[in-house]
């Protein structure tokens, strides 16, 4: 297949970004998009061009680093993967494609198509977590898990963090991601005794990172690779309504 | 053959208490210095890596009140590579009453080893085991549970018990992701600091002791100095030196590679194990390559045609005319035998031209048969997301046909040279989870990388670090200093030079090449010819990298040819180690099939009475290539035996 893409182009955060367009020969069906990423930079770099930034690690779908916006859609056109796992294949020979990295003022732009995404980081710090301090723990038989709230918890914890959330929310916000790491903890024994003030506590941090409240209009869930679910937002606000009409002991 | 190394001291571990197996753990700790705790908030630890080993430590030593200061390349510590181990994390609970225990965890992993692993640290290892799953359930990792409740289990190659905790096939990302919250809480709490998008590309040493890193900011490349009184590495394995691997993208050895340099033994670096459950190469410009996880030959089972060439539809193949030949040639353990086995096994059949797929490079493994005994929901819920990913990459739904597999380039056992406490030969220097070398010996069963991770992080290298940081804290020390000026000087003339070659040939295409010397004369087969053929390949082309890598842009901005190229110079110095390595150890043993060395049979042929040490390497500093130093492995808990899975 013969594509062209038009990639932005930032130096750096400072820098006034642009789409360039380059074409792109002899691309494979089985090419993941990374590696078709991968061949444009090659030959740019043969050419004494800069190549196009970009994240990637694993290139296995789990690791969170990749996220590219391909015709104006996080992660492409697939649904339940991400950029590492799209494949060519989706594409039509003679195709021209856009590709833009994450757009949300709480992810600024580094070069190119990466983007910090620290805000998640500082919101899992506000309380995404169990405290149980290693070498205290109970025999893990101590308490035993409902197998429905296990695999709820689990749905919940597959998010990987990689934002595509956000990029695709109109008000750019990081509600979906927040709720999942609500939702996994709330639903598990061990989370109960944080469960209100975590709930609070993300909540208050995501809005200070600047991204927007959520309106239910559900892109976030249609882009997300892991399938994670929208009722889990209402979880999140169920959890954040029942934090603020309870008294608490430990606050 | 002397020719590429001389030999020199012995080198023992001292550390490990003279005692029964089953009690030095516990008396280590006794006799281990502790520090107060309002003293340990003086005392500060640097980390670099934050996968289950360095992000574990960090958390743990953060919480004990250690002043850490945390490092990895990533954007986030919750990306670290350890989240793709799909599998599962080994534990000798004896939850299923099979007959597991502490002992029998230790017999399995010295075994799967090849006895090529130390017996102290082995048996620790399974020891933890325990703890470590009561810890991660408390901090809310969701494993997969039965109906009433209970932890469920499943069974891993090399074993014949169920003692694998899993979930689903996300257990890497599930364990990273609870040491990640514990580490985000301590960063909260102000014990740890941490710096993403951070490399670490040298090891400052003053006075014999490990007292700082040089790190370059990945988005301004601006040249630190960090110092403290320890510095713990847990930056991860080296398969990438192949190219072509399961690793992420940025795996790489440059923080192993830098401290060899300072002075830390290598080990072991010709031990990289093959992963036989991997998803064929499809292309030239493939980037990397996909595991399935190992937990698939639970139900799956291995076949090809017993017609060479055989290329009608799998499913038009009848039962007479498959060979299941692992089960036909290893009837007891039969698909879970271990991976070097199985590994070994799939080329054989490929080479002999049995293989399927493109090139021929590819075995079945098949799931019709669990398809029919579980029905399609079990082995959706069991293994969907594998399917899934399968599917994805191949565009073959396994449900309908066969998936093809063949081996590829995993896990490293080899590493930087450690003693009981996990320290290096740089006093103050540790280095924890796949950057060591300890307790795998000359392979890896599946399940026990998890374990390993977590057991140094979480609770080894916290009781053990404590026994040097009594020591300290040790005289400040600032940039200006003239070891760190030396080593930030050093760091800065390397990444000129490599911007300043400005030649013909790209980054990747040296490191493609490179990948495909080792995989082709050190992977899973190696010889004296193709050996001593690959050095001086290895030599050849690194001298072209020198003078001909074409690295664009400049060091002051994000520059990811940049970071690559650096880490690709420190492979071609790695890679020739390993083939020195691989060729002086003339004995097959686990993942490292000598061709010279097998039984009448085929399989890996040890030789005990001359190989039965850790080949540990000290950096030729001066030119005339590396120096060997052995440390004997005495076994006196468990008896040597040939292995065998029939």
């Amino acid at each position: 297949m013969n594509i062209t893409v038009r990639v932005w182009r930032q130096e750096n955060h400072d820098a006034k970004g642009k789409m360039v367009s380059y074409p792109v020969n002899d691309v494979s069906p089985d090419m993941s998009f990374l590696e078709m990423l991968d061949v444009l930079n090659e030959q740019l770099t043969v050419e004494g061009h800069d190549p196009v930034a970009f994240d990637s690690d694993c290139r296995e779908g789990i690791c969170g680093m990749c996220g590219v916006v391909v015709n104006g859609i996080a992660h492409g056109p697939k649904r339940l993967v991400t950029t590492c796992q799209l494949h060519m294949r989706s594409f039509n020979d003679g195709d021209v494609i856009d590709i833009e990295p994450w757009r949300s003022g709480a992810f600024p732009i580094v070069k190119d198509l990466v983007v910090d995404r620290s805000a998640f980081d500082r919101i899992i710090q506000a309380g995404g977590y169990i405290s149980a301090p290693t070498g205290s723990a109970p025999d893990a038989h101590a308490t035993p898990v409902p197998k429905v709230d296990a695999d709820k918890a689990f749905d919940a914890a597959t998010c990987i963090g990689c934002g595509a959330c956000v990029a695709a929310c109109p008000n750019g916000s990081a509600m979906l991601f927040t709720a999942a790491k609500v939702t996994h903890l709330g639903l598990l024994p061990q989370g109960q005794p944080e469960r209100d003030e975590r709930a609070i506590n993300m909540i208050n941090q995501h809005d200070a990172e600047g991204f927007g409240g959520c309106t239910q209009i559900g892109e976030c869930t249609a882009a997300c690779p892991k399938g994670i679910p929208l009722d889990m937002i209402s979880r999140l606000n169920s959890d954040v309504l029942h934090a603020l009409t309870h008294e608490h002991s430990n606050k | 053959m002397t020719e590429y190394y001389t030999e020199g001291t012995p080198i023992q571990d001292e550390k490990a208490p003279a005692t029964t197996i089953e009690k030095q753990w516990d008396e280590r700790r006794f006799h281990t210095n502790l520090i107060n705790p309002s003293n340990r908030r003086k005392l500060s630890v640097i980390i670099v890596g934050t996968g289950l080993a360095g992000g574990s430590a960090a958390a743990t030593l953060g919480e004990a009140g250690y002043h850490v200061k945390s490092f990895c390349y990533q954007d986030s510590p919750r990306r670290a590579h350890s989240i793709a181990a799909q599998g599962g994390i080994n534990a000798a609970k004896n939850y299923r009453n099979d007959g597991d225990s502490v002992e029998r965890l230790f017999y399995d992993t010295v075994k799967g080893g090849d006895y090529r692993s130390r017996e102290s640290n082995t048996y620790r290892l399974a020891q933890i085991s325990v703890e470590i799953i009561d810890q991660c359930v408390a901090q809310g990792v969701p494993f997969a549970r039965e109906y009433g409740g209970l932890l469920d289990n499943r069974s891993f190659g090399g074993v014949q018990v169920s003692r694998t905790f899993y979930a689903r096939g996300q257990t890497g990302q599930q364990l990273l992701i609870g040491a990640y919250q514990a580490l985000e809480r301590q960063v909260a709490a102000g014990t740890v600091e941490m710096h993403t998008r951070h490399e670490m590309l040298d090891l400052i040493v003053i006075d014999g002791r490990a007292r700082g890193i040089v790190v370059r900011d990945m988005v301004t490349g601006e040249i630190e100095t960090h110092f403290a009184d320890a510095v713990v590495l847990a930056s991860g394995g080296y398969g990438n030196v192949f190219f072509l691997s399961t690793n992420a993208m940025g795996c790489n050895v440059t923080a192993s590679w830098r401290a060899h340099r300072k002075g830390a033994l290598f080990a072991n670096p010709c031990y990289t194990q093959i992963h036989p459950t991997c998803i064929p190469v499809s292309g030239d410009y493939q980037s990397k390559l996909t595991l399935m996880s190992e937990s698939l030959r639970n139900d799956g089972r291995i076949w090809v045609p017993k017609k060479a060439g055989d290329e009608r539809n799998p499913r038009d193949i009848p039962e007479a005319e498959r060979d299941y030949y692992l089960e036909r040639i290893y009837p007891a353990f039969g698909n879970l035998v271990p991976r070097d086995v199985a590994s070994r096994a799939a080329k054989k059949v490929c080479d002999d031209g049995f293989g399927v797929g493109p090139g021929g490079r590819g075995v079945f493994l098949d799931f019709t048969e669990a398809m029919e005994r579980l029905g399609r929901p079990a082995v959706e819920a069991k293994y969907g997301n594998l399917f899934d990913m399968y599917k994805q990459i191949t565009d073959e739904d396994p449900y309908e046909v066969p998936m093809r597999i063949y081996p590829a380039t995993h896990y490293t056992m080899g590493g930087l040279w450690v003693d009981y406490d996990l320290q290096s030969t740089i006093q103050g220097m540790y280095v924890i989870g796949e950057a060591n070398f300890s307790d795998h010996g000359a392979n890896r069963l599946g399940a026990s990388a998890l374990m390993q991770g977590l057991a140094d992080g979480y609770f080894v290298l916290p009781n053990t670090i404590s026994d040097y940081l009594a020591q300290g804290p040790f005289d400040k020390i600032d940039e200006n200093h003239p070891a760190a000026k030396a080593a930030a000087d050093g760091v800065r003339e390397r990444i000129d030079k490599l911007l300043s070659i400005n030649g013909t040939r790209t980054v990747d295409s040296f490191h493609k090449e490179l990948g495909h010397i080792i995989w082709e004369y050190c992977g899973m087969e190696r010889n004296q010819e193709g050996l001593t053929e690959a050095i001086e390949k290895i030599r050849k082309l690194k001298a072209e990298f020198w003078t001909d890598v074409k690295v664009t842009g400049e060091n002051e901005e994000l520059n990811q040819t940049l970071e690559r190229a650096g880490r690709v110079a420190d492979f071609f110095e790695l890679g020739e180690l390993m083939c020195i390595d691989a060729l002086h150890r003339t004995e097959s043993c686990g993942c490292h099939f000598r061709s010279e060395s097998k039984t009448e049979d085929g399989e890996a042929l040890r030789k005990d009475d001359d190989f039965s040490y850790v080949a540990a390497w000290e950096y030729g500093a001066d030119g005339s290539g590396p120096v060997l130093h052995k440390e004997l492995l005495k076994f006196e808990n468990i008896e040597m035996k040939q292995r065998s899975y029939k």
